[in-house]
């Protein structure tokens, strides 16, 4: 009869300790958080591992008495039932244990949570803002900024049976570059909706709330590359945007915002091209399959009563002025962005261009990158 | 007393009996029960292998918020106010609920609130595609024009809701036989007494919480528009304030079902009966000042967010008395395990996985990368699968007999069982690996890192679904052709509801039984 008990408990807890060691050789089929790449990503996984130990213990000491009733104390084996119903000692010291675990376990949380509240003295502050359904990243007092959009590569594979790449979901155009070895605070807010940001390894997760300025930080001291994800249910697109966080050398990453610096100047530039209609038209279609296909599809169809069409609509078909108003400033209250300082004047001309003529809309007229660029300046 | 039920179709639509607006109850919550199923299956097979296959971004929050939603408010609750009414007047020998006729209405709106929640599927901009916790200003701001429909059947859930809990209240206060004092009172008759307590405080807030929304998208206000001056903040408290409560509303009166199936098959009192109504109380207690560790990640103050992680870990210990407390009574029993037994006995050991997985996400550090990610998925289904619904499932087969008169299909019933206790697992177990692995939740697509976790779960949810029609098909033929059940049915039952002949007649204690100090009827456990 004995035999019996120690077999469940040998079993039981072998599994147990199985599972436990496959997490530390996790491969094919992860199985445990990540230990992450910062000081406070490893408190936060000895805290999850030291939790995780206390309910796996207690765990096998309930059921083990439970799984021995169940064996010995069965009517088919002529067990007697007794009839003891209350023992207030019994009472007590399971009331004082757990207790005196918790409390046991508040101590480390609590030093934890404090570290990870610590967003004093930081050497870099960065302005991480959400939009449906991309991140915007300003380095504060440097004059870069930027968007980070769901990579191409990515949004190829959605349909369709094609093979998906290891990073498929998890890469962006723009990464967000760091540098390692120093204290980045980053202030986490939103534009429109409630989306979240979060990076696993670096074990920042801070809600981007509209009307909110979020603080989290980071320190990395290995250069790296991190991704995450948006982790709060932000609309159509919540699984589509993805976070990539490298960190570079001092060095490379000063290069880097010199670099970020000029190519805006380059910008700048270009808007003062003149474009021919079909090279407004081809750049537009790429623009439009990256920014707006998401949303207006696409065929140009929309969703009805979610998206609005652009095939045959009053505003790609009517007024250059207000098609062009309401890609600049977008549509308060819907998902209809502000695209003006997330698309470059070329990129805006070139996608209204586009819009007027395909899906069978043929309006025949185009737009000048530097038509946007009066066009922002005056208002 | 030779009044019975009137003919047709009538019978239902003007009852005020509980026996048959229990029923009717039970059956409509099996309905949705199947209903958000399906809806749970689509999100499944969508998430079977990485990609969009089957449905659109769009289509797949719906069926995640319609699922939630439908689970929640059509299967477990109407389910539980289902089994209040019919054993509650029976187990307090009481004639009938307090309030008939109000007993009827709170029924009958209940059909049209889900009507209307399903029916903005059909209209133009779809369903509710926000999520079961609707943040604003997602739910606000950025909704389909259904949303309106949204809010009227959520107020409609609510007033059935209070009706319901307002008549449970009376009913257990006043109508209780000569003699039962409320320490002698069946645990579930407690823990349905705490939870209509909990019901009446929490769901006028979310009633306030769903009418400030309607006023944000009508009337031209900004509670929760930060570009008027409002707080999407604001919406969380609120709505956490009833939420946190709710999971509990969801928990409670599964409580009391296994504090009545366990003894009944260990033939042994309950162990700790008081120790038993206290930690109920205590958990419901709790429940109100915790709803922040939903909001761990929102930027609140250091100090909120220590107060709201210490009141969270003090959850464990009445909920570890209570375990503690089941295990005791198996322990030295004689045990059997018939079908309600099985399920009970899965409800202790899953619904304590769930409780250990929850301990974990209350300590605030780690909550950040647990929080939103599959890991939370996996501990909520692992508290309201075999929390509510095993219980429910539990309480069905182990009452059955005394409702239709007939015995179910013992080999079958555990069938079921077996097939519902591993899909369930092999459902909701990995969930806790892709969590842990960094899989955030409400996503319609994946990385193929999560592939083979995902996978596994998808066959396990079709597994767990299958056993449900095994469940229907199962009630259904004990109704039709079960054989003939004794009045005290088990070998082990204790209680006044086991004293009425099987089927219970239509009208039941309309003289009230005398309880004597040591009757034996009583709640095993009972001093
Ligand atoms: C066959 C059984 C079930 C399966 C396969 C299932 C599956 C799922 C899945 C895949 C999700 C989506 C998770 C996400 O993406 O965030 C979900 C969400 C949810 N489920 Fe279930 N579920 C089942 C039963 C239940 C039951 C019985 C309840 C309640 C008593 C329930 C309550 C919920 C809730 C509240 C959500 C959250 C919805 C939201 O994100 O807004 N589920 N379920
Ligand atoms: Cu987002």
């Amino acid at each position: 009869m004995l035999k019996l008990s120690s077999r469940w408990f040998a079993w039981t807890s072998s599994v147990v300790l199985a599972a436990a060691c496959c997490g530390v050789a996790a491969g094919e089929w992860p199985l445990n958080m990540t230990k992450g790449v910062t000081d406070v990503s490893h408190n936060v996984y000895g805290l999850h591992m030291t939790i995780l130990f206390w309910c796996i213990g207690i765990g096998v000491v309930v059921f083990g008495v439970m799984f021995y009733s169940m064996a010995m104390h069965r009517k088919s084996m002529g067990a007697k039932a007794a009839n003891f119903h209350e023992s207030t000692t019994l009472e007590i010291i399971w009331t004082a244990i757990p207790l005196l675990i918790l409390i046991f376990m508040a101590v480390p949380a609590t030093s934890t949570l404090k570290q990870l509240y610590d967003t004093e003295d930081a050497d870099l502050d960065i302005l991480v803002t959400g939009y449906q359904w991309k991140w915007k990243y300003e380095y504060l007092g440097e004059e870069v900024s930027f968007y980070s959009n769901l990579s191409d590569a990515s949004r190829e594979q959605i349909y369709g049976p094609k093979e998906k790449s290891t990073d498929y979901l998890r890469d962006v155009d723009n990464p967000l570059i760091i540098p390692v070895g120093k204290k980045v605070r980053f202030l986490v807010t939103a534009a429109d909706v409630i989306h979240s940001w979060w990076v696993p390894q670096l074990a920042v997760k801070r809600d981007a709330i509209p009307g909110y300025i979020n603080e989290s930080w980071t320190f990395v001291e290995e250069p790296g590359v991190f991704r995450g994800q948006c982790a709060e249910l932000c609309g159509k697109d919540h699984g589509f945007m993805p976070i990539v966080v490298k960190a570079v050398p001092q060095a490379e990453f000063d290069t880097w915002l010199g670099e970020q610096r000029q190519a805006a100047l380059a910008v700048a530039e270009a808007a003062k091209q003149h474009l021919s209609f079909d090279e407004l038209y081809s750049q537009g279609e790429s623009v439009y399959n990256a920014r707006c296909a998401a949303c207006h599809q696409p065929n140009g169809a929309g969703v009805p009563g979610v998206f609005p069409a652009i095939a045959g609509s009053k505003v790609a078909t009517g007024a250059l002025e207000k098609h062009l108003a309401t890609v600049v400033h977008g549509v308060p209250g819907t998902a209809m962005q502000a695209f003006a300082d997330q698309l470059t004047p070329v990129q805006i001309a070139a996608v209204i261009t586009y819009q007027r003529n395909a899906f069978g809309n043929n309006m025949g007229d185009s737009l000048q990158p530097i038509d946007v660029v009066n066009f922002t300046q005056n208002q | 007393m030779a009044h019975g039920p009137a003919p047709g179709f009538s019978r239902w639509l003007y009852t005020t009996n509980h026996k048959d607006i229990g029923s009717m109850y039970l059956w409509f919550s099996f309905a949705m029960f199947f209903i958000g199923g399906m809806f749970a299956l689509v999100i499944r097979a969508e998430l079977f292998q990485p990609g969009l296959q089957i449905v659109e971004p769009n289509f797949f929050n719906q069926m995640t918020t319609l699922h939630g939603l439908i689970m929640v408010f059509g299967a477990v609750m109407p389910a539980f106010v289902g089994l209040a009414n019919w054993m509650i007047p029976m187990m307090i020998g009481a004639p009938d609920m307090a309030l008939p006729r109000m007993n009827n209405w709170s029924f009958w709106i209940l059909p049209f609130a889900f009507a209307m929640l399903i029916s903005t599927l059909f209209m133009e901009g779809g369903a509710p595609n926000f999520g079961w916790t609707f943040y604003a200003p997602l739910s606000t701001t950025y909704a389909p024009a259904s949303v309106t429909f949204f809010i009227f059947a959520i107020h409609i859930m609510g007033a059935s809701s209070i009706m319901g809990a307002i008549n449970i209240i009376a009913t257990i206060l006043n109508m209780r036989a000569p003699g039962m004092t409320m320490m002698k009172m069946p645990l579930f008759v407690w823990t349905w007494l705490i939870t209509a307590y909990l019901l009446i405080a929490v769901m006028p807030v979310l009633a306030g919480v769903v009418t400030m929304m309607l006023m944000d998208i009508h009337f031209g206000t900004s509670f929760f528009d930060a570009a008027g001056g409002g707080d999407p903040v604001l919406f969380q408290h609120v709505f956490w304030f009833f939420g946190h409560p709710e999971v509990y509303i969801m928990i409670l009166p599964a409580f009391g079902i296994v504090s009545a199936i366990i003894p009944t098959f260990a033939r042994k009192p309950l162990f700790g009966y008081s120790s038993m109504v206290y930690a109920t109380a205590s958990i419901a207690f709790l429940s109100f000042i915790v709803w922040a560790h939903h909001m761990f990640t929102v930027g609140m103050p250091l100090f909120g967010e220590m107060i709201f992680m210490y009141a969270t870990m003090l959850i464990a210990v009445p909920t570890g008395v209570k375990v503690f407390n089941w295990v005791t009574t198996m322990f030295r029993g004689s045990m059997t395990f018939e079908t309600p037994m099985l399920f009970a006995i899965a409800f202790v050991i899953l619904f304590t996985i769930g409780g250990f997985s929850g301990l974990m996400l209350a300590m605030a550090p780690a909550d950040f990368q647990y929080h939103d990610t599959y890991f939370v998925v996996a501990h909520f289904h692992y508290v309201l699968v075999p929390g509510a619904i095993f219980s429910i499932t539990a309480a069905v087969y182990y009452w059955l007999p005394k409702w239709t008169g007939h015995m179910y299909d013992e080999l079958m019933g555990k069938v079921h069982f077996w097939i519902a206790f591993i899909g369930l697992n092999v459902t909701f177990f990995p969930m806790h690996f892709s969590g842990l692995a960094g899989m955030p939740r409400r996503i319609p697509d994946y990385n193929p890192l999560w592939a083979d976790w995902n996978m596994i779960s998808s066959v396990g949810a079709f597994l767990f679904g299958a056993a449900q029609v095994l469940f229907l098909y199962n009630v259904i033929k004990t109704i039709a052709v079960g054989r003939k059940a004794t009045t005290a049915v088990w070998e082990g039952s204790h209680g006044l509801e086991w004293t009425v002949p099987s089927p219970a007649p239509y009208h039941t204690f309309t003289r009230p039984p005398d309880i004597a100090d040591d009757d034996p009827h009583l709640v095993a456990g009972t001093p």
